[in-house]
């Protein structure tokens, strides 16, 4: 159902833009939207924080920047090689640092997250320094993908099927014993599931998300800066799926399309753009504490009934 | 040795604020279970107000009591406004709304004062006294001193006095603590409005060796929270020695390894702790109840 509904709206939306621009910025909504289902997975799911997926999304996008300028790779083997550099990293961190819980969890992520967006700056040679490199274009054979409209369909193809396998992993058994650690560990580990490994799991395929993500990102824009990895896209990414609604693969969406879009139409502000922002999320999180979408939801049955 | 006091001296002064961050966390995190990211940009208030009271012909002290004043008048609403209607949220929304009160908070600040850089007079001058070889500025003294006397108010406070008991009491056991009688949500706006206090004295004692500007909130509040895990959450020896450790880390991390790496060292050296002791130098052990 709900993924019916998201083919609806990715197809029906463009015949209400009216420029170029419009493609672009719903293009970033999707790309961030990739990212964010992948972290709702991990904290709406299984309830883990990670304050540093950015770190993943820098990995994708540098990925595809530093394969083809350096080891002559084609854009695509250095797509998959991001994602599967992202798989493996997180596989390795993971493992320690999944032991922490809560608040401890949250800066031990940081921590991570900060460490790859150091090394993003400070490696110049490969990735440029803190001026970024460009990116060569996405070609595949002999098609390349330029262009806002283009990207948009990119975009929101894979949005969809990264929602649907999403959909698909929460009702399997992996996906019930995320939900039954989210409730309560203790009794997860009880019931026999291997709450380490069902853990390590979930932090892998959340990485391959903003790995897959930063690669379009890198793509798209053409160019790339180690503010990609920064501690604030990672906030921003935590901030799109606690906004949208945990554990809600459309709120990734909307807290996504709320991130980007309210900046964006925020500029007539001008000064008063970040106050404007603030107050945005702050309201939201106040009368809606689940989330949009969940809250919405539950407004509308209380209604009816 | 003149190299590593030089080291020192340096990395105990930024410390010195990391711990005053660190124990703003703590002391927020203690009474009302929340943890406040806007917690930097008390740190920046209380900077960028005396800088702009004292250029608007305000005597410098009193500048800088009117700015703990106003800092404490923004903990006090940030609680009242924010956190108390969103009582009972989890953990994670109570964040997002620190997080989006830092950026409202931020963007006044660009409004009310501007986007440049801006420094304010040292109180003993700027000769550097040499000891053993090393240099210190008169001014991280007076932050040292400072931060000192700071964590020794609190301490008699906390531990001498009845407000200070209610506030240990809120802190263990809320509903027990409201069964003897004790206001904990008054608990929980004292603590920020104690917060945004040490917060904004920390901004002005460190601006004459930092400079302070519209932004200096968000990296300040990212420390303060490392520091305060560090030492292990909700211990108040904790985030002093936490925030001092890391000030102390980063000093010598950039002096003898690599000034570009020595965040990353520095969390390297966090990440080591907390895999060793899951709950950070100080913290308690605490058990789940099933």
């Amino acid at each position: 159902m709900a993924i019916v509904a998201m083919v609806v709206i990715a197809v029906v939306m463009p015949v209400f833009f009216p420029s170029a621009y419009y493609y672009r910025v719903a293009a970033l909504v999707f790309v961030f939207a990739l990212a964010g289902i992948g972290l709702n997975l991990l904290m709406g799911f299984a309830g883990q924080v990670s304050l540093g997926h950015a770190g993943f999304i820098g990995i994708g996008a540098y990925a595809v920047a530093v394969g083809p300028t350096h080891l002559g790779l084609p854009p695509w083997l250095s797509f998959v090689a991001g994602a599967a550099l992202s798989a493996i990293v997180a596989f390795l961190v993971g493992r320690p640092i999944l032991r922490m819980k809560g608040h401890y969890l949250a800066v031990a992520t940081l921590g991570f997250g900060i460490l790859l967006s150091i090394v993003f700056t400070n490696e110049a040679k490969l990735t440029g320094g803190p001026d970024g490199m460009s990116v060569p274009r996405l070609v595949l054979f002999g098609w390349a993908a330029r262009g806002s409209e283009t990207w948009y369909w990119i975009s929101a193809v894979s949005f969809v099927i990264g929602a649907a396998l999403a959909l698909n992993l929460i009702d399997s058994p992996t996906g019930r014993a995320l939900r039954a650690i989210h409730d309560s560990e203790v009794a997860a580990r009880v019931l026999g599931i291997d709450v380490a490994r069902a853990k390590l799991t979930v932090f892998v395929i959340s990485a391959v998300y903003a790995s897959v993500a930063g690669s379009f990102l890198a793509l798209f824009n053409g160019h790339i800066t180690p503010e990609v990895s920064g501690f604030l896209r990672s906030i921003e990414l935590v901030a799109m799926v606690v906004l949208g609604g945990m554990g809600s693969i459309v709120g990734s969406l909307v807290g996504s399309a709320v991130i980007v879009v309210l900046p964006q139409a925020l500029t007539f502000l001008h000064d008063y753009e970040h106050m404007v922002l603030g107050l945005i999320i702050m309201g939201v999180m106040i009368f809606l504490r689940d989330g949009i979408v969940p809250g919405l939801a539950a407004a509308l049955k209380r209604r009816r009934t | 040795m003149a190299e590593f006091l030089q080291f020192a001296f340096s990395g105990l002064t930024v410390g010195a604020v990391y711990a005053l961050v660190a124990l703003g966390f703590t002391l927020i995190f203690n009474a009302s279970d929340v943890v406040n990211f806007a917690q930097g940009e008390f740190v920046m208030l209380g900077g960028m107000t005396t800088v702009f009271l004292a250029l608007a012909g305000v005597p410098l002290p009193l500048a800088a009591l009117m700015a703990v004043v106003a800092a404490v008048a923004v903990g006090i609403a940030l609680h009242r406004f924010a956190i108390e209607p969103a009582r009972g949220a989890t953990t994670v929304v109570l964040i997002i709304i620190t997080i989006g009160a830092s950026i409202f908070l931020r963007g006044a600040a660009q409004i009310v004062f501007d986007k440049r850089f801006h420094s304010l007079p040292p109180i003993f001058g700027n000769d550097p006294i040499r000891i053993g070889g090393a240099s210190i500025l008169p001014q991280s003294l007076v932050v040292l001193a400072g931060a000192a006397a700071i964590v020794l108010l609190l301490w008699v406070f906390i531990d001498r006095t009845l407000f200070g008991k209610a506030l240990i009491a809120t802190a263990s056991n809320r509903l027990a603590a409201r069964l003897v009688g004790i206001d904990t949500r008054r608990m929980g706006g004292f603590s920020f409005a104690v917060s945004a206090a040490i917060g904004a004295v920390a901004g002005i004692l460190i601006t004459p060796i930092t400079l302070t500007s519209y932004d200096v909130g968000t990296l300040l509040a990212l420390k303060g929270f490392a520091a305060a895990m560090l030492g292990g959450m909700g211990s108040a020896l904790g985030a002093v020695v936490g925030g001092l450790l890391l000030g102390l880390l980063e000093a010598f991390a950039a002096g003898y390894v690599s000034s570009n790496y020595k965040d990353a060292i520095a969390f390297l050296v966090i990440l080591a702790v907390l895999f060793a002791m899951p709950r950070g130098l100080f913290g308690r052990a605490k058990i789940d109840r099933v």
